[in-house]
């Protein structure tokens, strides 16, 4: 087995696999775990300058991802016009600085403030390195081979699909610069990292608060009335 | 009519000697953990003073509680949208520092220290970091006001004072204090839940408890900063909020919560409300100066044949309806109307009640000091009028217990006092006389209802303080599970090791 058959086609299906059993596994079992883990009441000024850039950037940022993945045709039509273009790419390159400040102040703030070193446990500081290739791997990629969004959906969607589908095409990425085959492989040993850490918390954002009822009752007596 | 329960709290101020004994009885069963060394579901602070967390009752900073937006009734924290925006950073979070750093003491030092010329001592240490502090101020450092004015000082409810009267009160010499024991008010119109992106946190049904549920809360943080008065706490070790859970598994076994149960001033009552569930938009929304009333009036009569029906059809059984007409709590909240929810401007609907302190009624007049209930004969009449002359301003009380409203305040201290002159009469003179009559009636009480609040007040066995239904936990799912199920488990509500994730 070459290194490129294990990389882009057995390492995929490991951390795919790992990826969702273990989180299925985590989130049914062992809710108890699953928690963002503030550290905002120990230190605040920090995270303020930490966390605000850094989820700002991160989240947009991987909604872009998962856009172009699922919808490529809407990014390629949108991209049509130059002036468009350019606009995504900024804008793309800036929320991933923006994230890239983040980071920095947050791994600086984990290694440095005594109290959050106090609930630092070895998977923090993982998550936040594997957290930084990715951010600087995915900076550089962006400002190194232009143009990202275009070519994104020509070489990365088809890949990613052929390995959910299970007809893996590694042929596809083989030929790109070893810079953006890092990113790739960094991202999933994320996925793989994923059930064992922190990172959790993602699954739990609480898009339903925006329409529950702003009361909650819980009983176990039969009201007629409710 | 919807008619609900609710087991309630009372808290007879004037009793409260300020001991900490709830406190600690409920550190003890509850708080004694790693990550919530900082946390006191009870504790009891020195009023005028700031607290705990310091100045919980700004509302400008911690943005607690709700707020009439554009004629609607909303967080005052964040509209939904912004809930979910703020997740990252929550800026109306309070610090640890606003409560107090855990600190413990190195110990150990005194056994191994190397042999010296002089005593080892234990260190202060921070029991989050383990590293040597500075300890500046601690759960209770404000206790009696700590011998230092600026607790007094910079209370909030002083606003609306006049100036000599608030200078009066800061003269160290002269300060007059009173305590005031806080414990989550198990609100009927919680902002934490509001504020709970996950919902994690709800109201249990029959009696009204309000709790975190553990495994849903994801560490938000959103209830610490939306609860008006600061009674959830973040516990930094579990990334999970936590809050006082009115001792519900001692409840359901006919057991007093460990704070009113180890109560040595008996100032705790505790019983069953009905109240309406269908008032409490309503109740939530009036104006500051209809609060009360309102409130009052959303709490039914346990003995009026349409609210028993009313019960009856909500699946209430008799055992409940029983306990409530027996309830210490309905008496003082709703026939003497002498127990006032503690802020009711925050809009959250408290379901915990106090009773405003009459003490110290000792007050300065010229240059001698006077009492207030021992006056001579004569002068029982103008004593009303006197009460503006209490130590403790009118003004002051009505800021914590009545949104501002004195008149209410000068009604409750006149029915406290016209029941302790009255006493007086009949156990110092042997005789009522027509004086002490007329004080009742123009206080509002009828004799009976004197003896009665003074029985309640001075004389309530176990059995009256604390009347409770059947839980009937028989009739719970749990009973459908195999009573094996949990065992070796960690108990009440957690299935596994309540350990922090990774
Ligand atoms: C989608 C919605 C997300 C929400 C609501 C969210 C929320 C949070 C919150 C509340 C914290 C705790 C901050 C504190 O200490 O108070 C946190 C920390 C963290 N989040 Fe997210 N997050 C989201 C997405 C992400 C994404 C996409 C990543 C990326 C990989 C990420 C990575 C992290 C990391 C590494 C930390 C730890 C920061 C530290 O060192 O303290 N989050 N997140
Ligand atoms: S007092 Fe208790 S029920 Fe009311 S908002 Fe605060 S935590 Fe919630
Ligand atoms: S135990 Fe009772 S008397 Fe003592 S501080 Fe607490 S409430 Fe007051």
């Amino acid at each position: 087995m070459d290194w490129n058959q294990f990389f882009f086609v057995v390492f995929p299906y490991i951390s795919l696999a790992l990826f969702v059993a273990v989180t299925i596994y985590r989130l049914v079992y062992r809710p108890f775990t699953q928690s963002s883990l503030s550290s905002q009441l120990l230190e605040r000024k920090r995270l303020y300058w930490g966390s605000i850039p850094f989820h700002h950037g991160i989240t947009w940022i991987l909604l872009f991802h998962l856009l172009a993945l699922l919808f490529p045709k809407a990014i390629l039509v949108m991209n049509a016009t130059p002036l468009r273009l350019y606009l995504l790419e900024l804008s793309g390159f800036a929320l991933g600085l923006w994230a890239l400040v983040g980071v920095v102040v947050l791994i600086w703030r984990r290694l440095t403030t005594p109290y959050i070193k106090a609930v630092t446990s070895t998977m923090d500081i993982i998550v936040l390195l594997l957290t930084l290739v990715s951010v600087i791997t995915g900076v550089l990629t962006a400002s190194l081979y232009r143009f990202g969004s275009v070519w994104f959906t020509g070489v990365f969607t088809p890949y990613l699909w052929s390995v959910l589908l299970f007809q893996p095409r590694p042929e596809l990425v083989e030929p790109l610069p070893w810079l953006i085959q890092l990113h790739l492989i960094n991202n999933f040993i994320i996925l793989a990292v994923f059930p064992f850490s922190r990172l959790v918390h993602i699954l739990a954002l609480p898009l339903d608060y925006l329409i529950r009822p702003w009361q909650l009752v819980i009983g176990m007596r039969d009201r007629k009335n409710s | 009519m919807d008619v609900r329960t609710h087991m309630s709290m009372i808290f007879h101020l004037d009793k409260c000697i300020g001991c900490h004994t709830c406190s600690v009885a409920c550190k003890n069963l509850w708080t004694d953990r790693k990550g919530a060394e900082y946390m006191w579901w009870n504790n009891v602070e020195t009023r005028p003073g700031t607290g705990y967390p310091t100045q919980w009752e700004n509302q400008e900073h911690f943005r607690g509680g709700w707020e009439k937006k554009k004629g609607k009734l909303d967080l005052k924290l964040h509209s939904r949208l912004e809930g979910i925006f703020k997740l990252f950073y929550n800026p109306s979070l309070p610090d640890l520092r606003d409560y107090y750093e855990p600190f413990t003491f190195d110990y150990q030092n005194l056994f191994n220290s190397p042999k010296k010329n002089v005593q080892p001592i234990a260190e202060p240490i921070s029991m989050i970091t383990g590293d040597p502090i500075d300890i500046e101020t601690g759960p209770n450092w404000d206790d009696d006001l700590g011998g230092s004015n600026i607790y007094a000082k910079n209370d909030l409810n002083l606003e609306g004072l006049p100036q000599e009267v608030r200078e009066q009160m800061n003269e160290l010499e002269r300060l007059v204090f009173n305590y005031l024991p806080r414990i989550c008010n198990h609100c009927l119109n919680p902002a934490c839940v509001a504020a709970c992106p996950s919902g994690a946190i709800y109201k249990r049904d029959e009696d009204g408890v309000v709790l975190v549920n553990e495994n849903d809360c994801r560490a938000w943080r959103m209830c610490v900063a939306a609860c008006p008065y600061k009674k959830v706490y973040y516990n930094w070790n579990t990334g999970k909020s936590e809050k006082c859970i009115l001792c519900f598994p001692r409840m359901e076994t006919g057991q007093a919560p460990a704070c009113a149960h180890s109560c040595v001033g008996r100032i705790r009552y505790m019983g069953v409300l009905l109240y309406d569930a269908d008032q409490i938009p309503k109740a939530a929304e009036v104006s500051d100066d209809e609060l009360i009333a309102a409130h009052r009036e959303m709490i039914l009569d346990p003995f009026d044949p349409k609210v028993i029906a009313a019960a009856k059809e909500n699946g209430i059984g008799d055992d409940w309806i029983e306990s409530a007409q027996n309830s210490p709590a309905y008496k003082f909240v709703k026939e003497w109307e002498i127990a006032l929810p503690l802020h009711p401007e925050f809009r959250t609907m408290v379901m915990m009640y106090y009773i405003p302190p009459l003490s110290p009624v000792v007050s300065v007049t010229e240059k001698s000091l006077f009492r207030l209930d021992l006056m001579q004969e004569d002068y029982d009449f103008e004593l009303f009028d006197r009460l503006d002359a209490a130590r403790l301003p009118i003004k002051y009380l009505a800021n914590l217990f009545s949104a501002g409203d004195e008149g209410i305040i000068r009604t409750v201290l006149r029915k406290l006092l016209a029941v302790r002159i009255y006493m007086r009469r009949k156990t110092v003179h042997g005789k009522v006389d027509s004086v002490s009559r007329k004080t009742l009636a123009e206080a509002g009480l009828t004799e009976e209802q004197a003896i009665d609040m003074y029985k309640m007040t001075t004389l309530p066995t176990m059995e009256e303080r604390f009347v409770f239904p059947n839980y009937h936990r028989e009739m719970s799912i749990e009973a459908m599970l195999d009573p094996l199920t949990h065992k070796g488990e960690v108990g009440l509500g957690y299935i596994q090791q309540p350990k922090r994730g990774e």
